[in-house]
């Protein structure tokens, strides 16, 4: 399974360390995360269920581009980082 | 000591005076118009230089205009662009600072932007081109905004000793030089860490976020940063930062460098980065001035309760004497110091947001 970092800014959201997620896309492994925290959902997605404008996702390594990070495909082994983005203030 | 302070706001240029002691404004232009960047250019118009201002109509763009008179008149000079074919197809969005050359280049100015482009004029102000040296380099492809959608160059710096050598920071882009006038690019930046990246990318050069970036005047080989995750101070022209620890928020936006003494600089702190407000609600300033070892925090005259003022990048400023100081908020207040940061005097506690202080 993908493990999930999320920033210390959602601290108070998220239980401390990676959390373990399945899914073959980025946005099949946040959604068995806000399976667990339903809360959590709403401060990383929009209303449309896209990815909130001010935050990133890195997955392995890379900085996905934020209109491709739901869609990109991750494997057992990815490591994905859901951080706020500075340009968000 | 500079007795003329140009402050701008988001209502307009602002030019104080000092009178009888205390500071007053002189002259209000461009009322109702976002002012993000002010320059007073010594060296040229006679007698009184040339002052550019730059300003972001909120509809309308980004503009800029010059005063030969001492801001009784101003000229609207044509604004930057990007060209036509510049790679992502930018469009101006901010003059988010305004630099002088050197002596030895008449004409010269320098302008950062949002985005990232840095435009060069060589004729006061009347036509600008992008560098597109800076603006083509592979690793523009990992900046990215800090604190607007875009990243966006806000420190400019041409070396006093050959102003061919021009320092530049970006958020969030790590910091670059170029000893050729532009034509290429160095990045420097080692020993910075980015605590917002995931973890093996902290060091990263080129997605630094530096805050804020002043060279000394009399040392350019010393330069102290605002980083978005801590203070720095480098001693080579920026290639290696060594990171400092004042007492207490290492987060802020501004710094400023002694003119003369190397070992001699300001900060304004705020907690950290998901609050961004001064401590308890207590504004204060902290000095050091053996270079950057040991600091002092001085309160006496700003807010020491209940406070939200934070201070931007472009809202610190300290004259050609090192002794008096000017401090902008984001909440309107405006203090000057005659000791070098050790007491301030609020000028006015009731201005639009402020996002740049320069003596003039």
């Amino acid at each position: 399974m993908a493990r999930v970092h999320f920033t210390a800014w959602l601290r108070e959201l998220v239980p401390d360390g990676p959390l373990q997620a399945k899914g073959g896309t980025v946005g099949e492994a946040l959604a068995t995360v806000f399976a667990e925290l339903p809360h959590l959902k709403g401060y990383v997605l929009d209303d449309r269920g896209n990815l909130r404008r001010h935050v990133c996702v890195f997955a392995d390594g890379q900085r996905l581009a934020c209109d491709a990070t739901l869609r990109h495909p991750v494997g057992p082994e990815s490591e994905l980082y859901v951080m706020q983005a500075l340009s968000g203030g | 000591m500079s007795d003329r302070l140009l402050v701008g706001t988001r209502k307009g240029l602002l030019t104080f005076a000092r009178n009888g002691g205390g500071w007053t404004i002189a002259r209000s232009d461009f009322a109702g118009i976002p002012v993000s960047a002010v320059l007073h250019d010594r060296r040229d118009g006679a007698p009184d230089g040339v002052l550019y201002a730059a300003l972001n109509h909120g509809h309308f763009g980004a503009k800029l205009h010059r005063s030969d008179d001492a801001g009784r008149g101003w000229r609207e000079l044509p604004a930057p662009a990007f060209p036509a074919d510049a790679a992502g197809a930018p469009t101006l969005s901010q003059i988010w600072t305004l630099e002088a050359g050197g002596p030895s280049q008449p004409g010269r100015l320098w302008i950062g932007a949002l985005p990232a482009g840095l435009f060069r004029s060589d004729d006061g102000g009347e036509s600008w081109q992008l560098t597109r040296a800076l603006w083509d380099v592979p690793e523009r492809a990992k900046w990215f905004g800090g604190g607007y959608d875009e990243a966006g160059i806000h420190t400019v710096s041409p070396d006093p000793r050959d102003p061919r050598r021009v320092f530049v920071a970006i958020s969030c882009g790590g910091v670059w030089d170029t000893a050729d006038d532009g034509a290429s690019w160095t990045l420097r930046g080692d020993g910075m860490v980015a605590p917002y990246m995931p973890p093996d990318q902290a060091g990263t050069r080129e997605i630094q976020d530096p805050h804020r970036v002043a060279r000394c005047p009399a040392a350019p080989d010393v330069m102290w940063m605002q980083h978005h995750a801590g203070v720095y101070r480098s001693v080579d022209t920026g290639a290696t930062w060594t990171r400092l620890t004042p007492p207490g928020d290492d987060f802020g936006f501004a710094v400023a460098a002694h003119p003369s003494d190397p070992q001699t600089a300001w900060l304004v702190p705020a907690m950290k980065d998901e609050l961004r407000m001064p401590r308890d609600g207590a504004l204060c300033v902290t000095r050091t001035r053996d270079g950057g070892r040991t600091w002092e925090a001085f309160r006496r005259g700003l807010p020491g309760r209940d406070a939200y003022d934070l201070v931007y990048r472009h809202g610190l400023a300290v004259d050609a004497t090192g002794t008096r100081l000017a401090m902008g908020s984001t909440t309107g207040g405006l203090w000057v110091s005659d000791d070098a940061g050790e007491a301030w005097a609020l000028v006015n506690a009731h201005l639009p947001p402020i996002y740049a202080v320069r003596f003039a």
